[in-house]
């Protein structure tokens, strides 16, 4: 396979989530000397973007978007050693996790493989994820944006307490909050004080890259 | 074990020997922005036309959910369950996890009430069983806990083995317990409705316990849903459901429940199904003849 043969290999395969082939695929993209950041950027992103927008038109569902992010992961955890070697950068940390007394996972899951899927670092601290735990991940990995997800209108209100928490800890101004889930809308998330809400995964990729270009353009760096 | 529904005025009667108990799901905002906007405005009014549409479907028993963000949930809560107490004779399944809001639902409900749920948490126990024992109600209980949903069947049956005792400490009879062995969309993990499965099958043998699940959940995320919800309900019903939390507006759905009734014996010589044949085609002929 040449070059072009192999980024379409790995585009087609990533799309269609068979894991196997994808790590398969990236393997010997490497071997035959391809760059990580190639790989990344021209094949695996631009797939992951195709699987959001199929997402959001309707076209594909809930199990081919877990399928697509699972091999794009798989392929990820060979080129991250690599492209931490060549340096080229994330193009931002998010810390992720479902609010405490919430077990709901699918949303986020969706949202992190679609941040993955754009080239973020996501660091996913699971479900029913204390303050606590929150503030530890934001001093361990000083992520750019904090992300909340709560399904059920009991466990929304703990947008408010964590950010009360994280503001308490002296990290508000360190991080952007973006809270979503089913019953969150952006009245709410204004009330609780968050910078960000989306209502599905794709626009959640989108405002996370506008919120970081934006600070970035505030805080020079 | 029967456990017992009612109404001021109607008894709904839940049992392995029974046909299976529909609890209608519509009425809750999650996911429908307009009810969500109307709510807000304290405006009631949808409620008639979900409660009509639901019994016309064949809900044996209505859940009643006013989860919406920014208002008060317990006012909310009462003033929709006194409203459809005068729409419907059918008894209620009173849905929140805000305490208060039990509270108020339960104070305001006319009958012997389902309750709509806790978790086998102890604080979350010691809370909701003093209210249901109070009320004489029947509540429905999830064995998950604070480390969250479990995968495995023997840590569901611990769980619930947790709630049975806790139930029976509060001197409430097993009658008025419900089990909920929770059901996770298929498409987010292949193997969980197996799970849920086997759950049911093995409470059912421990116990006998009647049980319940939000049915339409197993779905979410796929194509042609009421297809799908159509078939799992009928293989739940085989393990030992009881009764779900569901669709009660899809006739696809309505009557693969009732089919399955007939099938497993809860419906002898197909009367209900026959009944329910004759009724269609009386309301088929007469909206033929325009009558």
């Amino acid at each position: 396979m040449n070059h072009d043969e192999l980024i379409k290999a790995l585009y087609d395969e990533t799309l269609l989530g068979n894991a196997p082939r994808v790590l398969e695929l990236t393997n010997t993209a490497i071997e035959s000397g391809m760059g990580p950041d190639t790989i990344l950027f021209d094949a695996l992103i631009p797939s992951l973007e195709e699987v959001g927008a199929r997402f959001e038109r309707g076209d594909y569902f809930v199990p081919e978007m877990l399928i697509a992010g699972k091999a794009m992961s798989g392929a990820l955890n060979v080129l991250r050693p690599l492209l931490a070697e060549t340096g080229a950068a994330s193009i931002g940390t998010y810390v992720m996790g479902t609010v405490k007394g919430d077990v709901h996972d699918i949303g986020k899951n969706l949202v992190n493989i679609m941040l993955e899927g754009a080239g973020f670092t996501v660091i996913d601290i699971g479900v029913q994820a204390p303050p606590e735990k929150f503030i530890a991940a934001i001093r361990e990995h000083k992520p750019d944006i904090v992300g909340m997800s709560a399904f059920l209108t009991t466990t929304m209100p703990m947008f408010k307490v964590n950010i009360h928490e994280i503001t308490k800890a002296g990290l508000r101004d360190e991080v952007i909050i973006m809270v979503g889930g089913a019953p969150v809308t952006q009245e709410y998330a204004d009330a609780v004080g968050a910078d960000g809400y989306a209502a599905d995964a794709s626009t959640a990729v989108r405002l996370a890259k506008d919120l970081i270009k934006k600070r970035r353009s505030l805080v020079p760096a | 074990m029967h456990t017992v529904l009612r109404s001021a005025t109607k008894t709904v009667t839940i049992g392995h020997d029974q046909p299976f108990c529909i609890i209608g799901e519509r009425i809750n905002p999650t996911g429908r922005k307009q009810f969500q906007l109307q709510l807000r405005a304290n405006d009631l009014s949808r409620l008639a036309i979900d409660v009509e549409q639901q019994v016309s479907g064949g809900a044996d028993v209505l859940d009643v959910n006013m989860g919406v963000p920014l208002t008060d949930e317990p006012a909310l809560l009462g003033r929709a369950i006194t409203m459809i107490q005068t729409l419907t004779d059918l008894p209620i399944c009173i849905d929140s996890s805000i305490i208060e809001a039990l509270q108020v639902g339960l104070e305001t409900y006319q009958g012997k009430a389902l309750v709509n749920s806790m978790t086998g948490e102890e604080d979350r126990m010691d809370q909701i069983l003093p209210l249901i024992k109070k009320h004489g109600a029947v509540i429905i209980a999830l064995p998950n806990d604070a480390t969250g949903i479990p995968m495995t069947v023997a840590e569901r049956m611990t769980i619930t083995e947790k709630i049975v005792r806790t139930v029976e400490k509060y001197g409430i009879p097993l009658e008025d317990l419900v089990i909920d062995p929770l059901a996770m969309p298929v498409g987010a993990d292949p193997d969980s409705l197996k799970v849920t499965l086997e759950t049911i099958h093995s409470i059912r043998e421990k116990w006998g316990l009647n049980m319940t699940l939000g049915a339409s959940n197993v779905s979410f995320g796929l194509p042609y849903r009421h297809a799908i919800n159509a078939a799992f309900l009928p293989a739940a019903m085989s393990h030992g459901l009881t009764s779900a939390v569901m669709d009660a507006r899809t006739p696809l759905i309505v009557e693969a429940v009732r089919a399955a009734d007939l099938l497993l014996g809860l419906d002898p010589w197909g009367s209900n199904w026959i009944t329910r044949f004759r009724a269609l085609e009386a309301s088929k002929a007469a909206l033929n003849t325009g009558a």
